[in-house]
């Protein structure tokens, strides 16, 4: 497997990408197996999944019962290295000390990116989602359609593996009949959400994620992908042949071993790896594009953080997928400073995340149910996709646009935390405590807000002026706001949630007088960030065009969430993969007219 | 497109389960007691970093040094049992490593133990002033009964009396903690009614007793 030391390199690749995530990985994959020569720039470590994975550890193998801590901020067996809420020695901040304009920023630091623990929903965006604007005014519309993008949502699903049903509702799009996945069953407070909430309107029915539940069709999935490419099929069907189903256990979060869900390390990757055609140099962190005198791209300046010494890298194209905040970063650095791609003034701006909020509740006759496997698939089974759209063309909504709800129950496995909240046991200790515990576990109920985000001129990330990191590359600074479309959202889904789990003949946990602006989770907090440089119909409004490639830069694309007109309440990933793989056949026709 | 079923995988289903088990059978340890006995820790050690290795087993004190003394450790002992007791649903706290897990807690050097670190340390010393002012000895030599009498003053934060109001918020504390170090064990994970962390052909969803228990059907064919 090529990965290499910046000594390695060759003198020039066709195509430098940086970033090994979601989006630097479908780039990679659909780049060199159609014989372009890539290197891949991935500022993490490299990793394994095969060796590394903690598959069945549990709790009272880890240290603090495998607790999060700063280190590990989502649990000890969380696939994350290196990443998370803070970076050491790699700062950023905030422009306002109020907690409502700051910004959580997330960032991955490993080879394969956020793809290694990401929650594996795969939904896609529906016709309205690519034209905002001009269903409601607010936001602005993408210079493409549904139609140009479907296309490429069945490929990716094909390739990565989605499970799910088709549920033939209003925006929410339908994959052609066999792409899909078997849905796993579902699990008890599942059908219970799903009896009440029937009743009240929610429609829940399973969720598409990329999990295996039964063996890809490595037969014939291969020819459909690269139809009349022999040698790419075949690169292909190796590869899927590798990927086992799962055996339900373990929790996705922590990766999977036997590759049954999709990790850029262990989909992307690898047959990229095995066309001979990319190099990735790990510990590779970008800090500018080079950029010629006619404004051509023409490498990557980076750190090899394994010496803190400057190399370079030269290419015919780049492409940045490095997730918003750190793709707006690199731009804005490039020309020592001076910022590429920026004619239009909008890198940086329109930052979106998505619309969080979480109502728990205790539900009673889920108590003292028998005890039963319910692990599943990894990962949630069922959730439900926004059913508000006729309501909100009559004009009952206080907001615009839309959100799902994701689901948890609770008898998934205890670790590091206390599984029952410690007061309804009501003071219990002994025996009674026990019982208590036996009684309450899995009568816990969640449901989560997932909603649109409109883009808006409050949010946005910039250089900061003073602070850098700890190679003298300036950080990022950062602005935050809400509108009253999200806020609003927020305070219905809290309505709904609450009704949901009172209709239940549960209790809710939280303080019923709060506001919404007290429930809405913090800007960044979801990681759902995507825009900074968002595409458009002309160079005036918008940094990159239909193609992801920006307006300025012909030979720049940008591949992760940062080109994302809008926000839909899906979740972005299958988008960013569609998007990088059509883009990616776009360069490759592009080079073959001699256009590079 | 329909699959054809002629095909097999690299591993097929059986054989990376059979992978596993096996595996997943070879991991079953119980932390050992701690022999250290390091006064309260002033200084906090450095914690297990971005990048640990997560294959490997860890024991509390692998990672940073345990910081109970022998008294502390025996009171924590006692509280932990008087807690969480062997009953039928399984066996005593102090059977499963609580006591040190809750050493490795009080030890470790984030903020959120580091928060808990005077609350539980002056808990304990309380539990034992009380114990020594009602019956002259200290907690962890007194019988059951006479825990219980200390106990039932302070189990309950919101019954609890004036007096015992700070005492309460250190015992809800504890029993939190100690019930996570307890139900993140196999033995906990019976007692509390966990079924999982094994590989299974397939995935059937509640049982049908459950389902006819909550009055719902399996929706998902
Ligand atoms: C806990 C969690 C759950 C999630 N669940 C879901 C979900 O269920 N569904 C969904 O759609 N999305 C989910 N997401 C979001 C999802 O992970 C991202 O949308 C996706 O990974 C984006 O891919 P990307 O390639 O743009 O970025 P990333 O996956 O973050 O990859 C970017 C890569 O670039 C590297 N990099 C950064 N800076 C540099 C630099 N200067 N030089 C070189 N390399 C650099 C990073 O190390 C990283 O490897 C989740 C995220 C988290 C954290
Ligand atoms: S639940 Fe399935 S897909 Fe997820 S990690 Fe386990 S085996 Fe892999």
């Amino acid at each position: 497997m090529p990965i290499i030391t910046p000594a390695k390199a060759q003198l020039e690749y066709d195509v430098a990408i940086i970033g090994s995530g979601a989006g630097g990985g479908q780039m990679a994959y659909t780049l060199t197996l159609a014989g372009i020569k890539c290197v891949m720039l991935e500022a993490g470590r490299s990793y394994d999944p095969q060796t590394e994975t903690p598959m069945f550890m549990t709790g009272s193998q880890a240290p603090l019962r495998g607790a999060g801590t700063p280190d590990k901020d989502f649990g000890f067996y969380d696939a994350t290295i290196d990443g998370g809420w803070d970076v050491p020695g790699e700062p950023y901040t905030q422009a306002s000390s109020k907690k409502e304009e700051q910004f959580w920023w997330w960032r991955a630091r490993m080879m394969g990116g956020r793809t290694n623990h990401w929650g594996r929903i795969s939904l896609r965006n529906g016709p309205y989602d690519f034209k905002p604007r001009s269903r409601d005014g607010l936001g602005f519309d993408w210079p493409v359609t549904y139609a140009e993008i479907d296309p490429y949502y069945t490929k990716v699903e094909m390739l990565i593996g989605v499970y799910g049903t088709n549920s033939g509702m209003e925006n929410t799009p339908d994959s052609p009949e066999g792409v899909l996945l078997p849905a796993p069953k579902a699990r008890l407070s599942e059908l219970v959400s799903q009896k009440f909430g029937k009743k009240l309107g929610i429609p829940f029915m399973p969720i598409h994620r990329a999990v295996l539940t039964k063996p890809l069709d490595w037969l014939n999935i291969p020819k459909k992908l690269h139809p009349g490419n022999q040698w790419a099929q075949k690169i292909v069907a190796d590869s899927m042949m590798r990927r086992a189903p799962c055996f339900w256990a373990t929790d996705c979060g922590r990766g999977c071993s036997i590759s049954a869900n999709y990790q850029s390390t262990t989909v992307h990757l690898p047959p990229a790896l095995a066309t001979g055609n990319l190099d990735i140099i790990p510990n590779a962190h970008a800090r500018e594009v080079l950029v010629n005198d006619e404004g051509k791209a023409t490498g990557v300046l980076f750190i090899d953080k394994t010496t803190g010494k400057e190399e370079r890298i030269k290419a015919k194209a780049v492409v940045i997928a490095a997730s918003s905040g750190e793709t707006v970063r690199i731009l804005l650095n490039s020309k020592g400073g001076k910022g590429i791609a920026n004619s239009s003034g909008l890198v940086g701006r329109y930052i979106m995340d998505t619309v969080g909020t979480k109502v728990t509740g205790h539900v009673p006759i889920l108590e003292n149910v028998p005890p039963h496997n319910e692990e599943g698939a990894g990962g949630s089974h069922t959730y439900a996709p926004w059913w508000g759209y006729k309501d909100q063309a009559a004009g009952k909504l206080d907001f615009a646009r839309g959100y799902h709800i994701e689901m948890g129950g609770s008898r998934s496995m205890p670790i590091g935390n206390n599984p029952v909240p410690d007061d309804l046991v009501r003071g219990s200790y002994g025996k009674k405590f026990k019982q208590d515990m036996r009684r309450y576990y899995g009568s816990i109920v969640s449901y989560a807000c997932r909603g649109e985000m409109i883009p808006n001129e409050k949010s946005y990330c910039e250089l900061d002026p003073q602070v850098k990191d700890k190679w003298g590359i300036p950080s990022l600074r950062w602005h935050w706001g809400w509108s009253e479309h999200e806020l609003n959202q927020a305070a219905h889904a809290r309505r709904t949630f609450t009704d949901l789990i009172e209709s239940m003949g549960g209790t809710v946990r939280h303080d019923k007088t709060e506001a919404a602006r007290d429930y809405i989770e913090p800007g960044g907090k979801i990681i759902h960030e995507v825009g900074g440089a968002i595409m458009g119909a002309d160079a005036k409004t918008s940094v990159c065009n239909g193609w992801n490639q920006t307006w300025d830069v012909k030979n720049l694309l940008i591949c992760d969430g940062s080109p994302f007109a809008s926000n839909a309440d899906k979740n972005p990933t299958l988008t960013i993969m569609a998007l990088a793989w059509r883009a990616a056949d776009h360069l490759i026709e592009q080079a073959k007219q001699g256009n590079l | 497109m329909t699959s054809p079923s002629d095909f097999t995988p690299l591993f097929s289903r059986r054989q990376v389960i059979q992978m596993f088990a096996a595996v997943s059978a070879s991991f079953g340890i119980t932390p050992q007691a701690n022999a250290a006995t390091v006064g309260v820790a002033d200084t906090f050690a450095k914690g297990y970093g971005t990048d640990p290795t997560l294959t490997k087993l860890y024991k509390p004190g692998d990672v940073w040094p345990l910081t109970l003394n022998a008294e502390q450790l025996r009171t924590v002992t006692a509280l932990c049992d008087l807690i969480l007791p062997a009953d039928d649903l399984g066996p005593a706290a102090s059977a499963v490593g609580v006591p040190q897990f809750m050493d490795e807690w009080i030890s470790a050097p984030y903020p959120l133990q580091q928060e808990d670190n005077p609350v539980l340390l002056e808990g304990i010393a309380w539990l034992n002033t009380e114990a020594s002012k009602r019956f002259s000895k200290s907690f962890a030599e007194l019988d059951a009964p006479q825990q219980a009498t200390i106990a039932d003053d302070i189990c309950h934060i919101t019954m609890a009396k004036p007096e015992f109001r700070e005492a309460a918020q250190f015992f809800e504390r504890f029993r939190s903690r100690a019930a996570a170090g307890y139900y993140s064990t196999q033995e906990g994970w019976k007692a509390i009614g966990f079924v999982g962390n094994i590989t299974s052909a397939t995935f059937d969803g509640p049982p049908a007793e459950v389902l006819k228990l909550l009055d719902v059907e399996q929706t998902v064919k």
